[in-house]
């Protein structure tokens, strides 16, 4: 499809930054739904969302292990930390959000689930004794989350080799794309219809906002340098323009938009086609940011 | 090539990592000859077989194992300093497409169906066969086509045996003409190597000359020498060569008209009083007669034949004047080009003579060598027969056999049959024009022999196959050559050969026993009759073995420092026009007649040098393969554009006569004319043993189906040929 | 002052020849399909009014270098001596940030899975040879040194001549200095 360029990363990063994102996305809608008190009615955002989290990111962690060139030496990761390393940054974050995944499972464990192992049960018992600990493993939760989706677009745009990613915008853009991907698979999934309406609202407004971001981060690049230009060219007019204008934009933003929209003002039935399609342009902008980034070049 | 962007290079280098496993289990086998484990580091000072430059070189091996291989300080060819293919030449001991052990032909000839055999066996087929001829039609029923120094003991043992048909490619596929030129014009060769004083030139013009591109190592370091000192350069070529970028004046010449350029050139000097006239005045001889005929060559009339700007013409005439006699017009060397060829270079050694370069200081100086006795061998039989490649000496002027004509007489049986052939390091098939002639040829043999280090195109069709160990192996004749300074190299085993293959001198040795011609061979082996040499020459045989060099006394070298001004011409001076040619029925100054043009539409097909590469002999080496693997087809951009063909796309190029090449990618490129294309030589292999480069790029030697004959002296003038260019229909790599 | 390696290239001299990428091939048993260094031949005009500069390209060892800062285990490091920026493959996972921080794509993943690339060949600096690509040019287009020496070859050229660096917008300080 396109001239063979210097690809370091392949499939492995762009699943790795969606399924983080996602997963990102998850942290902080169950973290606002726990520090909302909802646990007490639904299992689903407080347990089951960050089981499913703790899945999604460990699949993510999958993806990038299998990218290391150097498998046996994964633990070097965790001899040192490196300030300017994303990646190191990246590495560390993942220890603060598997514990903060479990504790939001803690917080509400489903009845079927219940006398299965005691200690889980017992600290169940104990955070809920406490409802400011409830509302702040809430909060830290989102916290947390909010700070691995920014990590999926600084990774990126602390690369200043590579134009494309040189953007103040990424990190903003992953945001919003975990975000409205997370609330794309609620809306898809969740049991609870109060917590599906809620979603693809929330969707919409991630979804027009995300619009924004865009066209935010390809007027910056546009403005910026001619290597920011041509960078910017690559998905505007470039070997990557059908893809970013097919699939992300259009069949992953604009169609599923206007789809929700139409749905949440009750003009027709909701669709699963709506969030699937939300889910794999969310997908498919990772990879296409990644490929063209990789193949943008300071002149 | 070198035009591909990093991550090309990149993307593509990944596609060849299956390759590479197979080299490594190659490289392996580098080892299993040594025998016993070694360790640590040692050095062989040698000289290099990557071309005919022989450079110094030292090996070093780390562990046992072959690692590097480096120019030798002291040796004043490459001072220090190998060139690419040189620096590249550990591949040739791993190459994995190597010969292995004699073969046998199986089938038909060029079938490539072989059986092993033992070197007995197969020296004994070859004895028997050349006897059976010898007692049939004579011993001059064998010819050999012999490449580079390694050649030298079969020589001795085919002079033995009492044939005179022994040649190479490198006088009528190459640099006939230009010696023939010379010859004429000053009585003497411009030698190999030339002995052009690039490193002190303050004006250089190359004509055709792709220095940079053609690596000839010393030529190259005092190219880039004098371009870093501020010399001005004039290039000549259809393409943007190397050569060229480093030009100040660039004159991007319609092919085949260089003659008409050169003789505007010398009108110009002479017109406007520049030339050298002290220096014509003392040793020219016939200037009036050269000056009456060049004088209706005008820069306007070149123009007409050249494309070049009438005022360029001037401007660049006046600027080699400026610069003499520190001006070189330089010979070139692969000079085989449009039929004319002896005359465009008398043209440019007669340019020269103007300049008054000649002997002079950044223009030709005047070689030196060391007095190295040859070894004193039984004088050989006398050929009862004359060469059979000159028959009447139709070209009066050839001094060096031409490899065309032995072919002529192998297909036709005149004026007597050539029945057995032997080739070493040679492969005809890439190197003489019409490879079908060459097939018929050796279609007519009793006996085909083929002594190579690869199996190349032209093996496959032998009836018996000599695999030689490479030049890192095995020992090989002093290198004694005339140069800057006088200095004599030696050639030593670095490694021992991976398999069964053997040193040239010991198949020659081993063939003269068989054939009863031990007389020849006093000695035992080559260490006996090198030391034999040395000593001989007063030399200490450990100093050599140790340095890999002795240099001998500087001495002069232009007729400044006192070299005697000597011209062996019949006239005893340079001769602007020539009796001797006017004698023979040729033009006494040369004269331009306007080459041959192509179909409506074609384009003609040049082709050369790339760095990395000798001939179609590196291909298969490892390393150099990793530099360049294939070749492109350059087309001008606009021109490509105009056929609706893009930059990287596979075509096949036909020739006029309907023979199509493999598909090769074309380079859109703006470093070339509209009206020709251009091909690295040496790609697009079609022998099967070859299994790296096979089918790799396009041959350019298998669409030269045509050549025109220099009528002086039998070169094959090979750039005219055309091609058009069609897609592939395989398109997708 | 510490010692600043550094590399000058002389564009005028190069042929593009590639003996450079041959050298360092062998001096460093770089493995078949990957190079260390690579030569660019920079094209510009239409025929047969041209330019064309040719480069012997490799890591610029950078004295910002982005593969430094961007490396997660401290693999990528820059040596004690001279400022060179070289690979610990022990420490190295592979994750190739480097690789994507690299604005010159000097790097690669060398097939034992490390990154690897150009390291002025500090092993023959330390005693004393100049880097093999420099020692092996037959145009002696590069010259090596120590710029922060004002009596040093490279320091002299680079007072003396018209040079440039690769990328300088990249921000990254390039050590390898192309004359033209």
């Amino acid at each position: 499809m396109i001239d063979p360029v210097l690809h370091a990363w392949g499939w492995e990063i762009p699943v790795y930054l969606f399924l983080g994102g996602m997963v990102a996305g998850f942290m902080i809608i169950s973290g606002y739904f726990t520090l909302k008190g909802h646990h007490k009615h639904s299992d689903f955002s407080s347990f089951y969302l960050p089981h499913i989290s703790l899945f999604f990111l460990s699949a993510g962690m999958f993806a990038l292990f299998l990218d290391l060139e150097y498998k046996v030496h994964v633990w070097r990761f965790y001899t040192t930390f490196k300030f300017t390393s994303p990646m190191s940054w990246g590495a560390w974050i993942l220890l603060v959000v598997y514990p903060m995944l479990l504790l939001n499972t803690l917080v509400s464990i489903p009845k079927s689930f219940r006398n299965r192992i005691s200690i889980f049960d017992r600290i169940s018992d104990v955070i809920n004794r406490y409802p400011a600990l409830v509302k702040n493993i809430g909060a830290a939760n989102m916290v947390v989350g909010a700070v691995l989706g920014m990590y999926t677009g600084v990774l990126l745009s602390a690369l200043a080799a590579r134009p494309l990613w040189n953007s103040a915008m990424l990190w903003i853009l992953f945001l919003t794309s975990g975000l409205s991907s997370a609330a794309a698979l609620v809306h898809l999934i969740s049991p609870d219809k109060t917590e599906r309406e809620v979603s693809a609202k929330a969707d919409n407004g991630f979804l027009i906002f995300e619009l924004l971001v865009i066209v935010l981060f390809l007027v910056g690049l546009v403005t910026s340098t001619r290597a920011h230009k041509q960078a910017a060219d690559l998905l505007l007019t470039g070997p990557y323009a059908p893809v970013f204008w097919g699939f992300v934009i259009l069949a992953g933003i604009v169609l599923p938009l206007i789809i929700q929209l139409l749905a949440v003002n009750h003009k027709i039935r909701h669709t699963p086609v709506a969030p699937l399609f939300v889910i794999a342009g969310g997908l498919l902008l990772r990879f296409v940011i990644v490929a063209a980034g990789q193949a943008s070049v300071i002149p | 090539m070198t035009t591909l962007s990093r991550r090309k290079f990149l993307k593509i280098s990944g596609a060849t990592v299956a390759a590479s496993a197979v080299a490594t289990s190659g490289c392996s086998l580098g080892n299993s000859g040594a025998g016993t484990k070694e360790s640590g580091i040692r050095t062989v000072a040698t000289y290099c077989d990557l071309c005919f430059w022989k450079c110094g070189a030292i090996a070093t091996v780390k562990d046992g194992r072959l690692w590097k291989i480096e120019g030798n300080p002291l040796d004043p060819l490459s001072r220090g300093r190998l060139c690419p293919r040189g620096t590249g030449g550990v591949g040739a001991h791993f190459d994995p497409d190597r010969l292995r052990t004699p073969l046998l032909r199986r089938k038909n000839r060029g079938d490539e169906e072989w059986v092993a055999v033992t070197w007995d066996e197969a020296l004994g087929t070859i004895a028997e066969k050349m006897q059976k001829i010898k007692a049939e039609y004579g011993p001059e029923a064998i010819a050999l086509f012999s490449h580079g120094i390694g050649g030298n003991f079969l020589k001795h043992t085919l002079k033995a045996f009492g044939t005179p048909n022994i040649t190479a490619p490198s006088f009528a596929q190459c640099r006939g003409p230009r010696d023939v030129g010379f010859r004429l014009t000053f009585g003497e060769d411009v030698s190999s190597p030339e002995r052009t004083d690039i490193r002190n030139a303050k004006c250089l013009v190359l004509i055709g000359s792709h220095l940079g591109e053609n690596m000839h190592n010393t030529q190259v370091q005092e190219f880039a020498e004098a371009v870093g000192n501020g010399a001005s350069v004039i290039v000549v070529d259809p393409r943007f060569s190397v050569a060229a970028s480093k030009a100040k004046h660039y004159l991007p010449i319609k092919p085949g008209t260089d003659l008409a350029l050169i003789l505007a050139w010398m009108n110009v000097l002479v017109q406007e009083g520049l030339y050298d006239k002290d220096y014509v005045d003392q040793y020219g001889f016939g200037f009036d007669h050269f000056a009456a005929s060049i004088s209706t060559a005008t820069p306007e009339w070149a123009y007409i034949e050249t494309g070049i700007d009438p005022d360029v013409i001037r401007e660049t005439a006046r600027e080699m004047a400026r610069y003499r006699p520190a001006t070189l017009v330089h010979p070139g060397r692969h000079v085989t080009w449009y039929g004319d060829d002896a005359q465009r270079s008398r043209a440019i050694a007669l340019l020269n003579a103007l300049i008054g370069s000649w002997g002079r200081k950044g223009g030709f100086y005047t070689p030196q060598s060391m007095d190295v006795p040859a070894y004193p061998y039984p004088p050989y039989p006398k050929p009862l027969k004359e060469k059979v490649d000159n028959p009447g000496h139709r070209y009066p002027f050839a001094h060096e056999t031409i490899t065309t004509g032995i072919r002529e007489a192998t297909i036709t049986g005149m004026p007597y049959p050539i029945k057995g052939w032997f080739t070493y390091a040679t492969n005809l098939l890439h190197a003489l024009p019409n490879d079908q002639e060459t097939i018929r040829a050796m279609q007519n043999l009793d006996l085909m022999v083929v002594v190579d280090v690869i199996p190349s195109e032209t093996a496959g069709w032998a009836d018996v196959v000599l695999p030689e160990s490479v030049y890192l192996e095995r020992h090989d004749d002093l290198n004694v050559e005339w140069f800057r300074e006088p200095f004599v190299a030696i050639r030593q085993p670095v490694v021992a050969s991976p398999h069964d293959q053997k040193p040239g001198w010991w198949i020659a040795l081993q063939l003269a026993n068989k054939l009863g011609l031990e007389a020849y061979f006093p000695w035992k082996n080559a260490e006996e009759y090198l030391e034999k040499r040395v000593t001989a020459a007063g030399l200490s045989w450990d100093e050599l073995k140790e340095k890999g060099i002795i240099r001998g006394q500087h001495q002069p070298i232009y007729y400044s420092e006192g070299v005697p001004a000597e011209f062996p011409t019949p006239s005893g001076k340079i001769e602007f026009s020539s009796p001797q040619l006017a004698q023979a029925g040729f033009d006494p100054v040369p004269r331009y007649t306007r080459p041959t043009q192509g179909p409506e539409g074609s384009f003609r097909l040049l082709f050369g040098r790339a760095p990395v590469h000798s001939f179609s002999r590196t291909q298969s080496n490892p390393i150099l393969a990793d530099m360049m693997d294939t070749n492109e087809v350059w087309v001008n951009a606009n021109a490509a554009a105009r056929l609706d063909i893009a930059d990287g796309q596979y075509v096949r190029l036909r020739n006029q006569d309907g023979v199509v090449s493999n598909r090769v990618r074309v380079k859109a490129t703006e470093r070339i004319r509209p009206d020709c294309v251009y091909l690295v030589h040496g790609f697009g292999h079609t022998a099967r043993g070859l299994r790296r480069p096979f089918g790799k790029g396009a041959s350019d030697a298998q669409l030269v189906t045509r050549s025109a004959v220099d009528p002086l002296m039998g070169g094959t003038g090979m750039n005219v040929n055309f091609v058009t260019i069609e897609p592939a229909e395989d398109n997708h790599a | 002052m510490s010692s600043r390696y550094a590399m000058v290239i002389d564009t005028a001299k190069c042929v593009g020849c590639m003996d450079c990428v041959v050298a360092c091939k062998t001096e460093n048993n770089v493995p078949e399909g990957y190079n260390r260094d690579w030569i660019v031949q920079d094209v510009r005009g239409t025929w047969p009014t041209l330019h064309m500069e040719i480069r012997s390209e490799r890591c610029n060892q950078c004295d910002e270098p982005p593969c430094v800062e961007t490396c997660p285990t401290g693999a990528s490091h820059v040596h004690d001596r001279g400022g060179v920026v070289l690979v610990t493959k022990e420490l190295c996972v592979g994750c190739k940030a480097c690789i994507a921080a690299c604005p010159y794509d000097a790097r690669f993943i060398h097939p034992d899975g490390y990154a690897d690339k150009c390291t002025f060949c500090i092993h023959r600096v330390e005693q004393g040879l100049d880097p093999a690509c420099v020692a092996v040019c037959p145009t002696r287009c590069m010259t090596f040194g120590d710029i922060n020496d004002p009596n040093s070859q490279v320091a002299k050229l680079l007072t003396s001549r018209k040079w440039h660096t690769l990328k300088a917008e990249a921000g990254t300080k390039p050590s390898v200095y192309y004359l033209t």
